[in-house]
């Protein structure tokens, strides 16, 4: 029982990074109708903005270290701690959760250079043409950043605070063995956040309305003198913002390197197509679904009736549903049917 | 210019031509120094310089090891032709080069990305073999590379110096008579890390493993799980993983309630550092199970991987081929010349792939040919020291080196941004040996 809850957690945990991936993919689906293949690299565009912030925190004093002299080896003091004391050491600690706040603006940059930039000159495109375009702007983006910060890791601490496990087995009477990390539980939160915030945004503000109407009938919003076509570019933005603010809070997670754009992207498609193309409710159903499944996948017991269904499971629910439901879970008629 | 014959000329050019012939036949091989046939691939006896391939990874996950590793091995040709300080050339015993390349001639070098891809690596190795005429390969990051590629080189008959490769098969079962491995294995890792488990831990230890599913993860579960295993120790389980999993929650919950007191991850890479930040996340270094604090071992300890598991990797235990700060002649010389060449210290990688560029140069010297044949001769069974780690044996059944290898804590209190890996012992080379048959395979025949 403790060993289900716990993969419960885990499912619900990953399908946070995977909803939060999807809504972004799926929005911009559903708005322009471009397969972004480069929105991988906007997730870890976020986390870097998180590494970038933590370098420029961090930037620090040498003090060399005398006993080896082939190289300059030196011990670091940040610059802030040596000025601020524990005021700076805190600011340096908080360096994930400040990121958010640097994120936002840059990642909403980021969006709209990418729409504005390369994306609209393939809205006529064909799918196939969208997709290596795309993917060739997700090779050069991992490129960049391996060029500045190279190809390891490089780990981001969360906030003392949230560095230990929560005895949840505890806090619900339950065993005392069901523990789990603090910053997962706040990614999870965080995650139901922002999808709840973004189904706000869209469902009660008249920003919003007009782009859902534009995603059912984008002709007949353009007739009525609505400029559709900036508002789904706004929407672009907003897609960055929520991909890389994702990034952001994933890096205490996972250390971010130039490539988890790429390990996310073909998982986050497949529950893009799993929800239904085009459908945000779909997008985050399947987000966690999927999760989930993955987590119970990999449990011992299971794997031992099914060797390697850890591996295989997302595919396979794809499979199943592209054969039974081509739309998905929650797509539009029409979409993806013939 | 009309050019015409004579029945005099003829006659007289024929009686000169036949007469060189008759020389050549007759006259002793020894004022012909070198005088092998042109009867092995890429022989560069008739040309002015030898090409060396590097083919290590400058792209995908080990890009910043490969980058290490084309730093050494351009270092190494450096000394070579007796450009810098010389670095280990004043250190290596027995030496026969002099500093002025291989046989008298100046070393060049091909590079190749591996991509850390068995196909892609392959092809690289097989386009300098055919295109740029290399006399010998070396490189990777990868036991699957460093196996797929000796294969190769074994079928074009040329010698494949493999670069960070621990697998137990790439001198094991995959053993190949063109292939040499000079960084330690799986077994090694396991033999070195015995009695310090025992000394640190205890003999009543329930163990779990995670697995990196693939050939080199096999081996190191299997190599410390004998170990261990030996020690008294159970296995509690052992669980396979996904390569590049990312995220391994849904494999470390269940290590939470299995009633293991020690995790031991055979991960490499990122793979690595992902584990071990999110089991140290889960709060298993703070835990207490069966009475006794919960550890955390890593086999295989890479400085340039530590610094991407952060202060996760304080403490933790494991091995390592080599590390900078050995004081030992032959480690200090490398590293003043490679931390003054590039303002840093040289990682364990960068180590193994300039000893064995200079290993393979030495046997040149020494076999007075680059016949690879007798190179392979003269580097099986080859002892040397000066080269970090103590004396070495390249030894002749596997072709495997044997040497010293390092048990290395995740250092608590480090004195630099290198400072990561503190050595806690120097395991002597007896400690790690082996019976060669226990793992077979064939080297093959000397002729490709």
């Amino acid at each position: 029982m403790d060993a289900i809850f716990l993969q419960i957690l885990n499912g619900l945990d990953k399908g946070g990074a995977y909803a939060l991936i999807a809504l972004g993919l799926t929005l911009i689906f559903g708005t322009l109708g471009v397969v972004n293949f480069a929105h991988g690299a906007v997730f870890m565009l976020g986390a870097f903005c998180a590494v970038t912030l933590n370098k420029i925190l961090t930037l620090s004093q040498r003090i060399r270290d005398e006993s080896v002299t082939f190289f300059e080896a030196y011990k670091e003091v940040p610059y802030l701690e040596v000025w601020f004391g524990e005021t700076g050491s805190t600011l340096i600690e908080y360096s994930v959760p400040i990121s958010i706040l640097v994120a936002i603006p840059v990642m909403l940059l980021v969006g709209l250079a990418m729409e504005r930039g390369l994306f609209r000159f393939f809205y006529n495109r064909t799918h196939a043409e969208q997709i290596l375009v795309s993917f060739g702007l997700a090779i050069v983006i991992q490129e960049i950043v391996k060029a500045f910060y190279g190809a390891n890791p490089i780990p981001q601490a969360p906030p003392e605070i949230f560095a230990g496990s929560a005895n949840i087995g505890a806090m619900l009477g339950m065993s005392e063995a069901i523990v789990y990390p603090w910053w997962r539980l706040v990614y999870l939160v965080f995650a139901g956040i922002v999808i709840a915030a973004v189904f706000c945004f869209l469902q009660f503000t008249t920003f919003g309305m007009v782009v859902r109407a534009g995603m059912m009938d984008r002709e007949t919003v353009g007739l009525l003198g609505i400029n559709i076509e900036r508002r789904f570019t706004i929407v672009f933005g907003l897609a960055a913002v929520v991909s890389g603010l994702a990034g952001v809070m994933y890096t205490p997670i996972l250390p971010p390197d130039y490539h988890m754009g790429m390990d996310f992207l073909v998982l986050s498609f497949v529950v893009v197509v799993v929800g239904g193309m085009g459908s945000l409710g779909g997008a985050v159903a399947a987000g966690f679904l999927l999760g989930v499944l993955q987590s119970f996948a990999a449990m011992a017991e299971i794997k031992a009736i099914i060797p390697g269904i850890d591996q295989i499971i997302i595919y396979l629910v794809a499979v199943v549903i592209l054969l039974v439901r081509p739309r998905g879970l929650m797509g539009r008629k029409g979409v993806m049917e013939t | 210019m009309k050019s015409i014959i004579t029945r005099r000329g003829l006659l007289k050019g024929t009686a000169a031509g036949a007469g060189v012939a008759a020389l050549g036949s007759v006259a002793p091989t020894h004022f012909i120094k070198n005088a092998w046939a042109e009867e092995f691939r890429n022989d560069p006896t008739n040309k002015s310089a030898i090409t060396l391939g590097f083919n290590v990874p400058q792209s995908g996950p080990y890009a910043d090891e490969g980058a290490d590793e084309l730093r050494a091995y351009k270092l190494a040709v450096k000394h070579l032709n007796g450009e810098g300080d010389g670095g280990m050339l004043n250190t290596m015993k027995p030496l026969s080069l002099k500093g002025n390349g291989i046989l008298g001639k100046k070393v060049e070098y091909v590079t190749g990305d591996t991509q850390t891809k068995s196909d892609a690596a392959r092809a690289s190795a097989k386009r300098m073999m055919e295109k740029d005429g290399v006399s010998m390969v070396t490189g990777g990051s990868s036991s699957g590379v460093a196996v797929a590629v000796q294969a190769l080189c074994q079928e074009m008959g040329v010698i494949f110096m493999a670069g960070l490769t621990h697998s137990n098969d790439t001198t094991g079962k995959d053993k190949r008579r063109y292939g040499f491995r000079h960084f330690f294995n799986s077994y090694m890792s396991g033999a070195a890390l015995g009695p310090v488990l025992k000394d640190e831990y205890g003999t009543e230890r329930r163990a779990y493993h995670l697995t990196a599913d693939y050939n080199w993860g096999y081996t190191t579960e299997e190599s410390v799980k004998n170990t261990t295993e030996a020690l008294g120790w159970e296995t509690v389980a052992a669980v396979r993983t996904p390569v590049g999993a990312g995220d391994f929650s849904q494999y470390i919950t269940p290590v939470l309630n299995s009633g293991a007191d020690v995790l031991i991850l055979n991960h490499y890479g990122k793979d690595m550092v992902n584990s071990l930040t999110q089991a140290v996340s889960f709060g298993l270094r703070d835990k207490q199970v069966n009475g006794k604090n919960f550890e955390i071992i890593v086999p295989l300890f890479s400085r340039l991987m530590a610094q991407g598991a952060g202060d996760n990797i304080k403490g933790i235990l494991g091995t390592t081929n080599w590390n900078w700060s050995l004081q030992d002649a032959g480690s200090q010389a490398f590293v003043k010349s490679f931390g003054q060449e590039y303002g840093f210290p040289p990682s364990q990688a960068a180590h193994t792939c300039y000893v064995q560029t200079l290993l393979y140069a030495n046997a040149c010297e020494m076999a007075g040919t680059f016949n690879p044949v007798e190179v392979i001769k003269t580097l099986e069974g080859f002892n040397f020291d000066g080269m970090g780690n103590g004396p070495t044996e390249y030894r002749a059944a596997d072709h495997q080196c044997f040497k010293d290898v390092l048990v290395v804590r995740g250092n608590e209190n480090p004195s630099s941004q290198f400072d990561l890996l503190q050595v806690v012992q120097q395991v002597p080379r007896s400690q790690v040996e082996y019976d060669p048959s226990i793992f077979g395979g064939e080297l093959g025949p000397y002729k490709a």
